[in-house]
């Protein structure tokens, strides 16, 4: 079998007596849509937070496309391929979506350490921006402040900024988290089309969504995965419904 | 938004005039104070900028940025103790020591943030102070005199007020140049992109610690020149230019005049030391006005000369 795109072996991290992620072990092959579900305080966070390397683990490997990642900082993980998408909005609040976008792309244009030029004048770049605002819908937005966009809009261009950077895989911490059901319609839209051309791995509350996006989805409880299939597979699993899904915190919302 | 940028344009326009312009008003009203006065506004101008690359633009509150001052300034001292008077020796060397000695206190007090940098900052500074206080062949605490002023091999005359007064003003005017070109630049954008958000920068894939350490290192080079420029001005330095309250006087000029703002530090300079001049010509009290009307200015007017220029012709 293929090497996957994100193979994580065994993943530990504690905080203090609290195992947070208690030996996870996933792997997403190229081109899937891996969901990660699970009740509040199930360690997904944690998780993504080792993905990206944010956190680091005590025990445990992670690897992106065969590469071992569990020790590089975010930022060499950034440019092998890791994108990233924060659950709660992490922009350059003063700067224009346009520019945000762009220093995603500048990040992948070689080094920074160019003093002279002027940047915002560099096609290359403001292209790269351009297009990936498009992808999120947000082309006429373009030079407007962060910090006077819409949460949604802000929503969308995390997505911008992560795509921006040409990510092998995209980590989503609830992209649809704070958004209204016309927005939400708009971002399920959005990754189903996405999907197609990157890797996902997705954390979501909004149950729906993940389970029509979803190829595969993988439930955490108290830091350990208890199941790993195919949204069916998830549905039918016993252990699943008694931890979790027959749970009254699920909506299940329809229409 | 478009007539704001006007009017700090047009401010800024006439700032620079004004000082072009300045030796000609000195000459015709026989005024040699004013040039003298205005020699070293120019000077310390070009540190506050320095300071608001880090400071504005970077997000580094630097509270050791008069170090900067006293090793440009003992760079000269000490080369022209020993008999090294070419400026072509004693500026390189100036600017190089700076760099190294913002390299290091960089590449260490970097990795810590909000009040721990502005305190390790302020530590290097005030070892720095007492190190210069403890070299007893330079004059220790009482500073040193510079007997010959800096040698250009009769290019310039540092001797000469006015050719002084000119050589300051062009470093002022080439260092907000290239600091004009630095925050337009890919460098720059990195670098306010990590004073906004770095989480952010490190999941694009920005090391955040190498950009700002560059920053740094600039801006104490930028600052070692101007600590040059004011030894020769001066005749003579001392610990006392590194002393943490000419830290905190560079600071106020920055805030003062606009933080992250091109020309905000220069009027900001301009601003502070007029003031104080004219203050201590009323009174000895002078700090007894000056400190409220900086509270003032601070509370009331966020962004400081530039913001209210900005807010006013948008009002």
């Amino acid at each position: 079998m293929a090497e996957p795109l994100l193979r994580v072996e065994k993943l530990v991290r504690r905080f203090g007596g609290i195992i947070a992620t208690d030996h996870v072990t996933l792997e997403v092959p190229r081109g899937e849509l891996h969901a990660i579900i699970g009740p509040n305080g199930a360690g997904k966070t944690t998780l993504i937070g080792q993905l990206t390397g944010h956190l680091m683990p005590h025990s445990g490997s992670i690897h992106l496309a065969g590469r071992d990642i569990s020790r590089l900082p975010a930022y060499r993980r950034s440019a092998l391929g890791l994108a990233r998408s924060f659950q709660i909005t992490c922009l350059l609040a003063d700067f224009t979506a346009a520019d945000n976008v762009a220093l995603a792309a500048q990040a992948r244009a070689g080094h920074s350490f160019r003093f002279f030029g002027d940047a915002r004048k560099e096609r290359g770049l403001r292209e790269a921006a351009m297009s990936a605002l498009e992808r999120v819908g947000l082309a006429d937005r373009a030079g407007v402040v962060v910090s006077r966009l819409s949460h949604g809009e802000q929503r969308e261009l995390e997505l911008a900024v992560a795509l921006a950077t040409k990510p092998q895989l995209l980590l989503l911490d609830e992209p649809m988290a704070g958004l209204g059901i016309t927005e939400s319609a708009r971002m399920v839209r959005l990754l189903s089309d996405l999907r197609k051309e990157v890797t996902i791995v997705l954390v979501e509350h909004d149950m729906e969504a993940v389970f029509a996006l979803a190829d595969r989805i993988s439930v955490l409880v108290y830091g350990r995965v208890i199941a790993s299939g195919t949204p069916d597979a998830i549905r039918q699993n016993e252990e699943v419904k008694r931890a979790y899904l027959g749970d009254q915190h699920v909506v299940v919302r329809h229409g | 938004m478009k007539s704001a940028f006007n009017v700090r344009h047009l401010v800024s326009v006439l700032l620079v005039a004004g000082l072009l312009l300045l030796p000609l008003y000195s000459h015709l009203t026989g005024n040699v104070f004013v040039l003298t006065l205005f020699t070293r506004i120019v000077i310390l101008a070009l540190a506050a900028a320095s300071l608001n690359l880090i400071m504005g633009y970077g997000g580094m509150m630097s509270f050791g940025h008069a170090a900067y001052l006293g090793i440009g300034g003992y760079a000269v001292g000490i080369l022209a103790q020993e008999g090294i008077g070419s400026g072509f020796v004693q500026f390189p060397v100036a600017l190089a020591v700076s760099a190294f000695y913002a390299l290091v206190i960089g590449a260490l007090s970097l990795r810590t943030r909000g009040v721990y940098f502005i305190m390790i900052t302020l530590a290097f500074a005030q070892m720095a102070y007492y190190v210069a206080s403890g070299l007893a062949r330079y004059g220790g605490d009482d500073g040193l005199t510079i007997y010959k002023r800096s040698d250009f091999a009769g290019l310039i005359n540092p001797g000469n007020r006015v050719q002084f007064y000119y050589l300051c003003l062009a470093c002022l005017l080439v260092v907000v140049f290239l600091i004009w070109r630095i925050v337009n630049s890919r460098f720059g954008l990195v670098v306010q992109g990590l004073r906004s958000n770095e989480q952010r920068m490190q999941a694009i894939g920005f090391p955040g610690t190498r950009y700002r350490l560059v920053c740094f290192v600039i801006a104490g080079t930028m600052c070692g020149l101007a600590g040059a420029l004011l030894a020769n001005n001066t005749d003579f330095v001392s610990p006392a230019v590194m002393y943490w309250t000419r830290s905190g006087d560079l600071m106020v000029m920055v805030i003062l005049g606009g933080m992250g703002t091109l020309f905000g530090p220069v009027i900001g300079a301009v601003a502070y030391l007029v003031l104080e001049e004219l203050l201590s010509q009323v009174t000895e009290y002078w700090a007894l006005i000056m400190g409220p009307l900086l509270l003032l200015i601070v509370l009331f007017g966020r962004g400081g000369i530039m913001g209210l220029l900005g807010r006013l012709s948008r009002g």
